[in-house]
């Protein structure tokens, strides 16, 4: 069978820094119908970047250098604007990360579904009506005669990446890329967007190029995969093969990362760091965010506190680090009442409780040097300056696996996402604290970088002995990290127990639910799924 | 639904509080002002006996805060008392006049609101090219100059040189919808001039800020053209900065054309404002600028909630 698209030795270059960057070099792909291709490779990899490409597109600072660009016999890379037009949207579509971004607030959905066949002259916005709602129908979206004559933002997050897969579809495309269409999504939320790239590639024939950075998803979907890093290509195979047999030691390292550790044990024993009783919060006055919740840390152990978006996890550490009075309840920390507000608290109990926060880049002054940002705990907790806090700075840095002769000096501008993240630590560190609340530390990080935070995590825990509570939304991590785990689902703390206990049957209904959701590196896991479900269904 | 109302409940409070704060200080302003209204219209030959009479006729013997209230009182119920230079109501004297600004006003938002909207997106559509600089160029240019110098400019040319438009602005009511226009027109072309850059910068700078959104790449994606992105993506979404800009402008064409009414010698509000603070006839003074006042503050209301209704989020949310 002939090739619908076949890109060949695709360099692309980006501007910045005063000057053009190499950031895809030498691609080469092809894909035929019904067939579907994985990109995957960490951020910077240049994956959207190809994506975007083979619909001839580049964005804004970004120029498509030299290669070929074969759509379907018409060669894309010196199409005219106006030709390229006609092409994108109708022959090839594109479904983005977020959803959420990508439809215009203005607009109800369906009129946007309708926007690019009418557009491109291929049927009247009543036919388009019609054929949408019968997509929506075929991906499942609820009520879907109604759905689509409401705004984006009154849709849910996987409905809303659904209708946008519906979208890409409007004009019947050949081929559709989807850029990490589950990346912004709660894992129960990603089997729906899953299920829906299934039916749309195996039953309606179309063919597809699948951008993600989650080997385990892509294993669901594609049949051959491309591991790509830094603009080039590292391998690429068929997907089992890739899997089973990776010739290149970085898809061997993107295969393995989150190897469990051992889990220590936890008994009633061990020192409480903190305890939380019967605790409820609120923030409008009349609901309850928060309610019953009872929780304890210990000494020299990691509570993981697990839940999808809006289950109350972030709440919760508002409320134990006083940003979030609660309402009734009580929060003891080593073995003190703490007041509910953060202002009547004592300057040793702010100390002795630090938090990493999700995205590295917001919580570190962009102006300040290393230096200033892990000084600045040194003298306000310790009164610590000068030659002192310079030693004790360096320290710190050679804790957290830096080199302090290179970074000290460095604005926090001038460092990547982990190094960021690892600074965070330090500052948290340099106030000694007993307990860290990390709140999806690692969620905005690749993987690679992820893993090695979460093993200096481990290794500054069995170091010094500190307690932390870890709130996430990844089982991986969980799985990885914890001794003890706390599931919450709207509001509420539903089961909590050591990790052999949550994560071993009889299980609880929910945590049954969000752990199977939780894709495995088995290409037939999906299926699996999929075919259970319809028969428990039935 | 519910949302919204209780908002715009909330907003419209606000404006009726901020009215009530301008009458005060409207009041307390011609207060301070120096000098007896009673002494200056009876003239320094007037006797005490006189001056005293003419004082409790104008009630300017009660204590402040009772006037005020009788004032306001007066006000709401349509009564602005009378002119202390003819004796005649000051709403009979108000009220034409008030019409013809409105009537000038109106004709100039007409025209400049379209224009300015047609001007930015065509600015946006072709941004950084020399179509879209030469637009910022004239238009920033016709900010920078006074508007009275803009005037001028304009009765040299169109009037002295060419002959094709009168510099005076004389209307009346006899005078048919078309010989009106015909009059007003050099005011409203320099009121044109001078609010159509400002709205046109504001749309322009707001439909670029809209494009960089992801749902203008995607638009992009799903091949539609251009002009399209522009005036159906981009523009229901830069909607709120330029209602307010609009809004804005509006109130100015009522509130700010004294300047504009005086050069070209038309009947309007601002005309008669600036006629009646030189002398001194203080009921005008306090009732157009109230009314001034209220304008402005009615029309930043109803730009505050149009642009809430604007936005489907507002729109719809619920408690």
């Amino acid at each position: 069978m002939n090739n619908l698209i076949e890109i060949k030795n695709l360099y692309i270059e980006g501007f910045y820094e005063e000057e053009w960057h190499p950031i895809v070099s030498d691609i080469s792909l092809e894909l035929k119908r019904g067939e579907v291709l994985g990109l995957i490779g960490e951020s910077g990899a240049g994956k959207s970047t190809i994506g975007l490409a083979s619909m001839g597109y580049a964005r804004q600072g970004c120029r498509i250098t030299s290669g070929s660009i074969n759509l379907e016999g018409i060669e894309l890379f010196d199409a005219t604007e106006e030709d390229l037009r006609l092409v994108r949207g109708s022959k090839i579509a594109y479904v983005a990360q977020s959803a959420a971004a990508s439809f215009n607030p203005s607009h109800h959905v369906i009129k946007q579904y309708a926007e690019a066949p009418v557009h491109h002259g291929l049927m009247k916005y009543k036919e388009a009506e019609e054929e949408a709602i019968e997509i929506y129908r075929r991906l499942f979206l609820p009520t879907p005669e109604k759905i689509g004559y409401r705004y984006p933002h009154e849709l849910s997050g996987g409905q809303l990446q659904r209708a946008m897969v519906a979208m890409a579809m409007s004009c019947k495309p050949d081929i559709i890329v989807f850029d990490e269409p589950t990346t912004a999504l709660d894992v129960t939320t990603q089997i729906e967007v899953l299920a829906a790239v299934k039916e749309i590639t195996e039953k309606m024939n179309k063919a597809a190029l699948y951008i993600t950075h989650d080997l385990a998803v892509v294993a669901q979907v594609a049949h051959r995969i491309m591991v790509l890093r830094n603009g080039r290509l590292v391998e690429e195979g068929e997907t089992r093969t890739l899997i089973k047999k990776p010739k290149e030691k970085y898809t061997r390292e993107l295969l393995n990362v989150r190897a469990l550790r051992e889990t220590k044990a936890i008994t009633d024993k061990m020192d409480v760091i903190l305890e939380i009783e019967d605790v409820a919060a609120t923030y409008t006055g009349h609901e309850n965010v928060l309610e019953d919740i009872n929780l304890v840390v210990r000494k020299g152990r990691t509570v993981a506190l697990v839940g999808e978006s809006g289950s109350g996890k972030s709440t919760l550490a508002r409320v134990i680090t006083g940003l979030l009075p609660a309402i009734h309840g009580s929060i003891t920390f080593l073995g003190k009442k703490l007041p509910g507000s953060l202002k009547k608290r004592k300057k040793e109990d702010l100390r002795r409780m630090q938090m990493i926060y999700q995205m590295p880049d917001t919580a570190l002054n962009p102006k300040q040097t290393v230096r200033e940002v892990i000084g600045r705990p040194l003298q306000f907790y310790f009164g610590i300056r000068g030659q002192k806090a310079k030693d004790r700075i360096k320290d710190l840095l050679r804790k957290i696996e830096l080199d302090p002769d290179i970074y000290i000096d460095r604005l926090t501008t001038e460092l990547s996402g982990g190094e960021k993240q690892r600074i965070c630590i330090a500052r948290a560190l340099a106030a000694e604290p007993d307990l860290i609340i990390c709140d999806e530390v690692t969620s905005a990080l690749d993987q690679l970088v992820a893993e090695g935070i979460l093993d200096l995590l481990q290794d500054l825990q069995n170091k010094t002995d500190m307690a932390y509570l870890f709130i996430t939304h990844d089982l991986a991590t969980v799985k990885a990290i914890a001794d003890k785990i706390v599931i919450m689902l709207e509001g509420k703390i539903i089961e909590q127990g050591e990790k052999k206990k949550v994560l071993a049957p009889p299980y609880h209904e929910y945590t049954d639910k969000l752990l199977a959701s939780v894709p495995e590196m088995d290409p037939d896991w999906l299926d699996n799924l999929l075919d259970e479900r319809a028969s428990t269904f039935i | 639904m519910k949302n919204v109302l209780i908002l715009i409940f909330k907003r419209s409070g606000a404006s009726l509080i901020t009215v009530f704060i301008i009458s005060l200080i409207i009041f307390i302003g011609v207060e301070l002002l120096p000098g007896d209204v009673a002494e200056t219209v009876l003239g320094q030959s007037a006797t005490p006996e006189t001056v005293e009479a003419f004082r409790k006729e104008l009630k300017l013997d009660l204590p402040p805060h009772i006037r005020y209230g009788a004032w306001l009182n007066d006000f709401v119920h349509g009564d602005f008392g009378n002119s202390l230079a003819n004796g005649r109501p000051v709403s009979e004297l108000i009220g034409w006049r008030f019409a013809n600004t409105l009537f000038l006003a109106l004709s100039t938002a007409m025209i400049a609101i379209p224009l300015a909207i047609f001007l930015g997106m065509l600015a946006a559509f072709y941004r950084n090219t020399l179509f879209d600089k030469l637009i910022s160029t004239t238009t920033l240019s016709f900010i920078s100059f006074p508007e009275f110098f803009i005037a001028y400019i304009l009765i040299g040319i169109l009037s002295v040189k060419f002959n094709i438009f009168p510099s005076l602005a004389i209307i009346d009511t006899n005078m048919g919808f078309g010989s009106k226009l015909y009059a007003i027109f050099l005011p409203s072309l320099t009121l044109t001039c001078v609010v159509t850059a400002h709205m046109m910068r504001q749309t322009r700078a707001a439909i670029i800020n809209v494009l960089a959104s992801a749902y203008i790449e995607m638009a992009e994606i799903k091949g539609i053209n251009r002009l399209r992105i522009i005036v159906h993506h981009a523009f229901p979404n830069s909607l709120s900065p330029v209602i307010n800009v609009i809004a804005i402008n509006l109130a100015y064409l009522i509130v700010g054309v004294v300047i504009v009414e005086v050069v070209f010698v038309y009947p309007g509000l601002g005309q008669l404002l600036v006629d009646s603070v030189a002398k001194r006839d203080l009921p005008v003074v306090q009732a157009s600028g109230l009314i001034f006042s209220i304008v402005y503050i009615f029309l930043n209301l109803s730009a505050d909630i149009l642009s809430m209704l604007s936005n489907p989020k507002l729109r719809q949310s619920q408690i």
